[in-house]
């Protein structure tokens, strides 16, 4: 296993790279959807619920068959998956944030409305401040997932991780499952620790 | 003296609620009158104050705050023009006590120096040293230092009318007396007009220039307390002025 590492650390390394591209553009496409869908979902509670409902069922459908759902519509590659992962990901941060907004004590909502703020005052001013901790739970929870199903989308040709970890399957090669497993949770946990530090900063 | 606040006939009914919450309601408030507004839990009397500054819309009716009909002017503007004051107090936990106060002035865009300067003085006027509260943040309050924050907060940019719902509701009653008989000093001061919702005759009668009597979201009476208790207008009013003589009479028992 060492020695496959030696010999292919070039591969391993700009495989870990690739992976870390697909995560993170996801994550900042995730983020801006999300952050949108919230200020939307925070004007109507029916339309809040009804998009964490669609979203919950979207959820529950397999990576790979959503994957090969959506290749008719964008093709094989990255887009694709990178597509798939930011419609996971809208569950999973869509309810964490909106939780977190609606956990914000009614009695400092009231004041801050009856002082004369506006929605969206009231939103970023207030009720975003006061989730934050939601929030970052949110992200985190995403990370971790976007980390793991990214690697299922290498069998849509969308590299990284994956790749290796799908070609050790096909040739019963342990060294590459294995490593492709061991730094796809390296990764995981990596980032993961890295915006719990974060987090603990911004308090 | 000019009228601060008319409502004409004014309803407001919930969905799924039998009976209105406020019941054909018209009354007229003078500018500079403190107005204490009386009442068990249920009867109207938080309703009544939301819909002045536009928490709640009224079903039908019109309110009038100095001769303007709320209804056509932007809500937002209707309550920066009003103070508001409630018991759960709903500091800001994540700014300080100074950003708190200087919510509305930051809002509004005022520069920094002038808010500085708002903010101390406001401190001062409602018994807090600036120097060592500004920067505190409201976890590091006690109850009625909180309260007074909010009323701080609720007079910077001085607005003339003041709706104060269950104010000192959640404090102790050595506090509240204190802060009671403060707020009485700052009205004379100051000239403004409040609203004040209490469940409590003794606060009621003590604070009110005149007093709002409340029950089912009809108005019963509005007087003066000697009025209320020399002619109750209304049996539920005579039980609750009852009720207050009897607890006195428990206290007397003692002497």
């Amino acid at each position: 296993m060492i020695e496959y590492a030696a010999r292919h650390s070039d591969k391993l390394l700009s495989a870990t790279l690739e992976h870390l591209e697909i995560v993170v553009i996801t994550l900042l496409i995730s983020l801006v959807v999300a952050a949108l869908l919230t200020v939307v979902c925070s004007y109507s509670r029916a339309l809040s619920r009804a998009l964490l409902n669609l979203f919950s069922m979207v959820y529950s459908i397999p990576s790979l068959a959503l994957l090969a759902l959506l290749i008719p519509v964008t093709g094989l590659g990255r887009r694709t998956a990178i597509i798939v992962l930011v419609i996971y990901n809208q569950y999973l941060l869509l309810r964490n944030f909106l939780a977190g907004l609606d956990g914000v004590d009614p009695g400092v909502l009231e004041a801050a409305a009856g002082m004369g703020m506006t929605h969206m005052q009231r939103l970023v001013m207030v009720q975003a401040p006061l989730a934050k901790g939601a929030i970052v739970a949110g992200l985190r929870i995403a990370l971790v997932s976007t980390v793991g199903i990214a690697t299922i989308a290498a069998c849509i040709n969308a590299g990284g991780l994956g790749a290796i970890l799908f070609d050790g399957l096909r040739t019963m090669n342990v060294a590459k499952i294995l490593w492709g497993s061991l730094l796809s949770a390296v990764l995981a946990i990596g980032i993961d620790r890295l915006l719990a530090a974060a987090e603990r900063r911004a308090r | 003296m000019s009228t601060a606040i008319a409502f004409n006939d004014v309803t407001k009914t919930f969905p799924g609620a039998n009976g209105n919450a406020v019941d054909h309601v018209s009354l007229t408030i003078r500018e500079g009158e403190f107005i204490t507004i009386l009442g068990s839990s249920g009867c109207g009397k938080t309703t009544l104050l939301k819909l002045i500054n536009r928490l709640y819309e009224p079903d039908s009716g019109s309110i009038v705050l100095f001769g303007e009909d709320i209804s056509t002017v932007d809500v937002v503007k209707v309550r920066r023009r009003i103070g508001y004051v409630i018991q759960q107090v709903g500091l800001f936990p994540h700014y300080t006590v100074g950003e708190n106060i200087a919510t509305v002035p930051r809002l509004l865009k005022w520069e920094k120096d002038r808010i500085r300067a708002r903010t101390d003085e406001l401190l001062e006027l409602v018994g807090l040293a600036p120097d060592e509260f500004r920067d505190r943040y409201p976890d590091q309050l006690s109850g009625g230092q909180q309260q007074r924050v909010g009323l701080a907060r609720a007079l910077a940019v001085d607005p003339k009318i003041m709706l104060m719902d269950e104010p000192f509701g959640a404090i102790d009653s050595i506090t509240r007396e204190k802060l009671q008989d403060e707020l009485l000093s700052l009205h004379r001061g100051m000239g403004k007009t409040i609203l004040f919702v209490t469940h409590d005759i003794e606060e009621a009668f003590k604070l009110g220039t005149r007093v709002i009597l409340m029950n089912e979201g009809k108005l019963l009476q509005f007087d003066t307390p000697d009025a209320i208790i020399r002619a109750p207008a209304d049996p539920f009013v005579q039980s609750l002025v009852n009720s207050a003589r009897a607890k006195e009479q428990f206290w007397e028992n003692y002497l």
